[in-house]
């Protein structure tokens, strides 16, 4: 009954005040939109490349849509023709020596110039193996054809040859990749949007659970309600059903927004994205609630930000756990969104099922549960029963 | 007449520092006391005690036959905080209708009880408008109406009067009375004098001592002065006087 009056009240705040609705439910989608459209520039990368006396041949194995070739004639340092036109890179060639010199101020734009130095050198080869074959095969052709006019018996000897013929000419491999995860079209954005999903939701739900929370204490409401008989559990659970509602349409929006405006395929069940969105949500808003317990204002609850929020999302697995320092490794243990950023993206990169992901979403609700305790506990300071 | 506060050798404070030593108190139905003293006497601090927001350090503090603090208890005091506690992106209905919820009253008590406490504060006209569009004087009147709403046995009211004009404090005094007379008690800190000499008991605080206490006219025979201002002037003194012989 107190907790549905609390409820009523927490929905009646929230649908009053647009511009935390906005930030609820605009900005997620405007922050996850931006990160699609940063992380989706990449394919479209072409690094200029300037070549000095270098062999035509290899001048058009080089040549992709991703590389921009600038013949140079001129004698000056690499150093200087590099500087001069703003070049990602120069290839010059000495004899049968090739020499690469990168300006790699942008590492993707060296890593495209040292792919297709690599795969032009191998076309090379191949061509080169596949002439060298091709002389052998007619010289044979030549002898058999000797052979055959000597002994009259031209028949089996050329079909012979054929069939050697047709294994000669096959030697340029057609190679075809699978994709165990996403596909030829997948990019960082894949790897990147369930982590971000996560903080996102778990962003947005501390920072106005925890400010709406603060401003009843300030401005003494929540001393107020204590001096009614309710119980300390109604207030919580008031405030966790009420936020809850809210976090639950935020996830759901952006889980829609992700599937059908992004195309962002989720592998897993899309129900299990949202309990475990929902459960991030949950410690969000028990430590949001409890956070603002030391926070005597606003501005005090935004300076928890770095410290509370911020380092959660390096250790939710934008940089894979195994590449940090090992001492450090151990940290991604005691952060929150870590749970819930490897279990989203184990469901909708992997498709894993609820089973795999119960171990993360019981220490979710261990995390939540820990809080609450703290909250009810912290309570204690303004009624003692 | 039943005893509806008793607050036996109180002492009080927040973890070692000492705000209230003491204190004894007995208040019967139908009494009006008016706690007066300077601001940080201890005034807040002893009604949060009679709550039972805070636990008695020492002694004992006993509301309506129970030992406090009690939480159950809470729902037959009425309380109004020395600062509006309201929300102010509701309306007063709103704010008197969630308040009365949490204290545990029913849809039909509320709406019954809403247009009475709201008509003894005058706000009947303003009940859909948001409290953010309140003034200051109008804040306090819907603070006042939160804690009649509930009908309750105690009402304990912090600072009543502040930012209420003459006409309306008259008309609130009045109504107090008529509660009194009914069988409520009443329990107001204050530190206007008008409001003092309206009560039927006092207690006056000051540096955490209850320095006199008494109806007013008592006091004032016993101070040999003329008025309850007096009294508290004359009890200082002597409160003064005695500490400076320790």
């Amino acid at each position: 009954m107190r907790t549905l009056a609390m409820i009523r009240r927490v929905f009646r705040e929230m649908l009053r005040d647009k511009r935390t609705l906005a930030l609820m439910f605009i900005a997620p989608l405007f922050i996850l939109s931006l990160v699609y459209f940063l992380f989706q520039g990449n394919t479209t990368t072409t690094a200029s490349l300037a070549t000095r006396n270098v062999d035509s041949s290899m001048v058009t194995a080089i040549k992709n849509k991703h590389i921009k070739i600038h013949d140079v004639n001129s004698d000056k340092s690499v150093k200087t023709i590099i500087r001069e036109h703003d070049y990602a890179g120069m290839l010059s060639q000495n004899g049968d020596k090739l020499t690469l010199t990168l300006a790699n101020t942008d590492q993707s734009k060296s890593a495209v110039i040292k792919q297709s130095l690599q795969a032009a050198q191998a076309k090379l080869k191949g061509q080169a193996a596949a002439t060298t074959i091709k002389t052998q095969a007619q010289a044979l052709q030549k002898m058999q054809a000797a052979l055959g006019a000597a002994t009259h018996t031209p028949v089996n000897a050329t079909t012979n040859v054929g069939n050697l013929k047709a294994k000669l000419g096959s030697t340029s491999y057609t190679t075809k990749t699978h994709y165990l995860y996403g596909s030829k079209d997948s990019t960082f954005f894949n790897t990147l949007l369930p982590i971000m999903m996560g903080f996102v939701v778990f962003f947005f739900v501390f920072l106005i659970s925890g400010i709406a929370l603060l401003r009843e204490r300030t401005t003494g409401t929540l001393y107020r309600l204590l001096a009614t008989p309710v119980k300390r559990g109604e207030i919580i659970s008031g405030y966790l059903c009420g936020y809850g509602t809210f976090a639950f349409i935020q996830t759901l929006l952006i889980v829609l927004f992700t599937m059908y405006v992004f195309k962002i395929q989720i592998l897993g069940s899309i129900w299990l994205v949202l309990l475990i969105n929902v459960l991030l949500a949950m410690v969000a808003l028990t430590l949001g609630l409890l956070i603002s317990t030391f926070a005597s204002s606003e501005f005090q609850m935004i300076q928890f930000i770095p410290i509370v929020a911020i380092p959660q999302i390096f250790f939710a697995g934008i940089i894979p756990i195994s590449s940090l320092p090992g001492w450090l490794q151990p940290v991604s243990y005691i952060m929150p969104l870590y749970y819930g950023a490897s279990s989203m993206s184990a469901v909708v990169q992997k498709g894993v099922g609820f089973m795999d992901v119960l171990p993360n979403l019981s220490i979710l609700l261990l995390f939540a549960a820990v809080f609450l305790v703290l909250n009810l506990l912290t309570m204690r300071k303004y009624r003692q029963v | 007449m039943t005893e509806v506060i008793k607050v036996t050798n109180l002492q009080q404070g927040y973890g070692k520092r000492i705000i209230l030593n003491d204190i004894n108190l007995n208040i019967n139905s139908g009494d009006i006391l008016g706690l007066i003293g300077p601001s940080g006497a201890g005034k807040t601090t002893l009604v949060s005690t009679i709550m039972g927001m805070l636990k008695p350090k020492q002694g004992t503090v006993t509301v309506l036959g129970t030992p406090m603090p009690n939480r159950k208890l809470l729902g037959k005091i009425g309380y109004m905080a020395q600062t509006d506690a309201l929300y102010s992106v509701l309306t007063a209905r709103e704010n008197l209708t969630f308040f009365g919820e949490m204290q545990g009253m029913s849809k039909a008590e509320l709406q019954k009880q809403i247009p009475y406490a709201t008509g003894i504060v005058n706000l009947n006209d303003d009940l859909d408008k948001y409290v953010k569009d309140y003034s200051g004087g109008m804040k306090r009147r819907l603070s006042l109406a939160i804690a009649l709403l509930a009908d309750p046995e105690l009402l304990i009211l912090d600072e009543p009067t502040v930012g209420i004009d003459p006409e309306l404090r008259q008309q609130i005094w009045k109504e107090l009375h008529r509660l009194a007379d009914e069988g409520k008690t009443i329990l107001l800190t204050t530190h206007v004098m008008e409001d003092a000499e309206q009560s039927s008991y006092l207690m006056m605080i000051r540096g955490g001592r209850a320095i006199a206490q008494g109806t007013p006219d008592d006091l004032i025979s016993q101070y040999h002065v003329n008025s309850v201002e007096e009294v508290f002037l004359q009890a200082g003194r002597d409160q003064d006087a005695h500490t400076s012989n320790d």
